[in-house]
């Protein structure tokens, strides 16, 4: 069986995240990508937020190729013959909070703007294409001295104790030695699992379990051209900012979930994300798809999209399930990184896992190249911590002096960097998320209830007037000052 | 703008082979839901003419959603080979 040091399975941002880290450290390193070129098979709703991995390869961040950076946020809250929208630009997003940078930042002192109306910091996010970030990524890589062969998908993760494909090998859970790509297998000391939300080859080696719609949404989008200088009227922008849109309530029908509009250089991506779970248990057969034609068609997004050529549509799974379905990181033989381990985390306004994606490939790559340093440093060390995890066989397979399978114990490294870094830590914070947003009262009664006061004290009937007081009071009494109510608010006091 | 037009936006290669099989046995002796039917957003699964589903693999968008939706694993559902199904460009 051939071998390298390390394979990545699948190009994507976790995996190319840990390969330019293992290339630029001078491992060999082999990613292996299913579509024709990275990017291809997946899909974005569309921003990456950077405010958490700026500093982790900062050369990077600069050039990348980033559609427009987020400087205004709106959420549109969907009633029944409402539409009420909360809207913030705020200098921070654009990066002239001296707070949200790492020091690095090139804004003067005084935070002043330039001509383009830009805070000269960076900004905290950023709409983004992914067959464009992931290319670019790809190259990055290459670069660095990694091979990414693309059009080369994996059939299988490799575990010693069986011949290929065999039921044994899951059960006896001997460590991951390699992958099997059709007739060819290729070996490795480590394998980066970084495969993608289904996780089926994971899965399939028994590293972890099988999707459950529980624990992920649906999300799809089309992505439709409009000139930039629209795009801009539209959001009121300054030329090159960008905006991002999210709605909630009606746009899934009750259902966990939302609508979500990004603004991208000449195009913006206009989607609906949906809890599998209730899409499928749904009595009425709704489409999905139809979902998304309702969404356009309502009369506060019509306009957003008016003159727009539709030019892609695209769908994908997300993790949702929380930390309390991430699987393990890391065994012998292998680390998950990314959307494979379930490293996304939905807060209702802030919607994240690229930056996860990329931040764990990071500190898979950093505990790997440790985990080599410590077994070729101590050489009688580093082979006695390996023999200490492995079931008794295999440990003779490292031929090498140093070479060898890297053990659950020698990678534990990644699980500890992951956990001090703010990937397990948000996701921590957020353990109690997942289940609070499947509570169906916020996206049915909250932004009607909503809409409805507002559009109380902004009518003129053709009764007497009431005064304003009274109008709010008997609004709020009326949707909001019940025990349903008070029960949410003291479950969501966990957000 | 039906689905069949959206999924003329996209860019596909077609393997010769399906890489969805329907195992209709269990369909029939299992499921009486049928999520498949209408949790799909390229909308690929509908019943013939004798009941029996099918799925026009051909316009499939990965997400995987089908699959996880299916309880009965009903759905031999596996990514297309190197090189084939959807090519995003845009997304």
């Amino acid at each position: 069986m051939e071998k390298v040091d390390c394979i990545v399975v699948g190009g994507g941002l976790a995996g190319l995240s840990a390969a330019y880290g293992l290339a630029s450290e001078g491992f060999e390193v082999m990613v292996l990508e299913r579509g024709d070129y990275s990017g291809a098979k997946n899909v974005t709703g569309g921003r990456l937020y950077l405010s958490r991995i700026r500093n982790l390869y900062p050369e990077l961040w600069d050039e990348a190729p980033l559609e427009r950076p987020v400087t205004r946020e709106l959420i549109t809250m969907l009633g029944d013959g409402t539409a009420t929208t909360v809207e913030i630009a705020a200098d921070r997003f654009a990066g002239g909070d001296p707070g949200t940078r790492d020091g690095a930042g090139t804004r003067d002192a005084a935070g002043t703007r330039d001509a383009a109306g830009m805070c000269n910091g960076a900004p905290q996010s950023a709409t983004v294409v992914r067959a464009k970030l992931d290319r670019w990524l790809a190259d990055k890589v290459t670069e660095k001295g990694a091979m990414v062969v693309t059009k080369m998908k994996v059939d299988e993760l490799l575990r010693e104790g069986a011949a290929a494909g065999a039921e044994g090998a899951v059960a006896s859970g001997g460590k991951v030695i390699g992958i099997r790509a059709g007739d060819d297998e290729i070996g490795a000391d480590v394998v980066v699992v970084a495969e993608g939300a289904l996780g089926l080859l994971s899965s399939a080696a028994g590293l972890r379990k099988l999707p459950e719609a529980k624990d992920y949404a649906l999300g799809y989008k089309e992505v439709i051209e409009l000139p930039a200088a629209t795009i801009e009227d539209r959001w009121h922008l300054n030329p090159g900012e960008g905006a991002a849109q999210l709605f909630m309530g009606k746009v899934t029908r009750g259902m966990t979930g939302g609508g979500f509009l990004y603004t991208n250089a000449d195009s913006i991506s206009l989607g609906i994300v949906v809890a599998m779970e209730q899409m499928c248990s749904r009595g009425d057969e709704l489409e999905s798809w139809r979902l998304l034609d309702e969404f356009k068609d309502l009369p506060v997004v019509k306009p957003l999209v008016a003159g727009g050529t539709v030019a892609e549509y695209s769908a994908h799974a997300i993790p949702e399930g929380g930390i309390a379905a991430v699987p393990p990181l890391v065994g012998d033989g292998y680390v998950m990184v990314g959307d494979a381990a379930g490293l996304s985390l939905n807060a209702l306004v802030t919607v994240r896992g690229m930056d996860f994606a990329i931040a764990s490939g990071y500190y898979a790559a950093k505990a790997i190249v440790a985990a080599r340093k410590g077994a070729r440093g101590g050489a009688g060390a580093g082979i006695a911590s390996r023999a200490g995890i492995a079931s008794g066989a295999g440990i003779a397979s490292g031929a090498g002096a140093g070479a060898g399978t890297l053990s659950a114990v020698d990678l534990a490294g990644y699980e500890r960097s992951l956990r001090a870094s703010f990937v397990l830590q948000d996701l921590e914070t957020a353990r109690a998320y997942p289940a609070l947003i499947e509570n169906r009262r916020l996206f049915t009664h909250y932004p009607d209830a909503v809409g409805r006061l507002l559009q109380d004290v902004f009518s003129v009937g053709p009764g007497p007037s009431q005064r304003l007081v009274k109008t709010v009071w008997k609004g709020a009494r009326r949707d909001f000052l019940n025990l349903a109510t008070l029960h949410d608010l003291w479950e969501l006091r966990k957000l | 703008m039906n689905i069949d037009a959206k999924l003329g936006l996209d860019v596909f290669k077609l393997d010769k082979e399906p890489h969805i099989v329907v195992h209709n046995e269990v369909c029939a002796a299992k499921c009486r839901t049928k999520p498949c039917l209408y949790v799909c957003p390229a909308d690929l699964y509908e019943l013939d003419d004798q009941g029996r589903m099918t799925v026009n693999w051909e316009g499939c968008l990965e997400c995987g959603t089908c699959m996880i939706c299916c309880e009965y694993e009903a759905l031999e559902w596996r990514y297309p080979r190197g090189e084939f199904g959807v090519q995003y460009r845009m997304s």
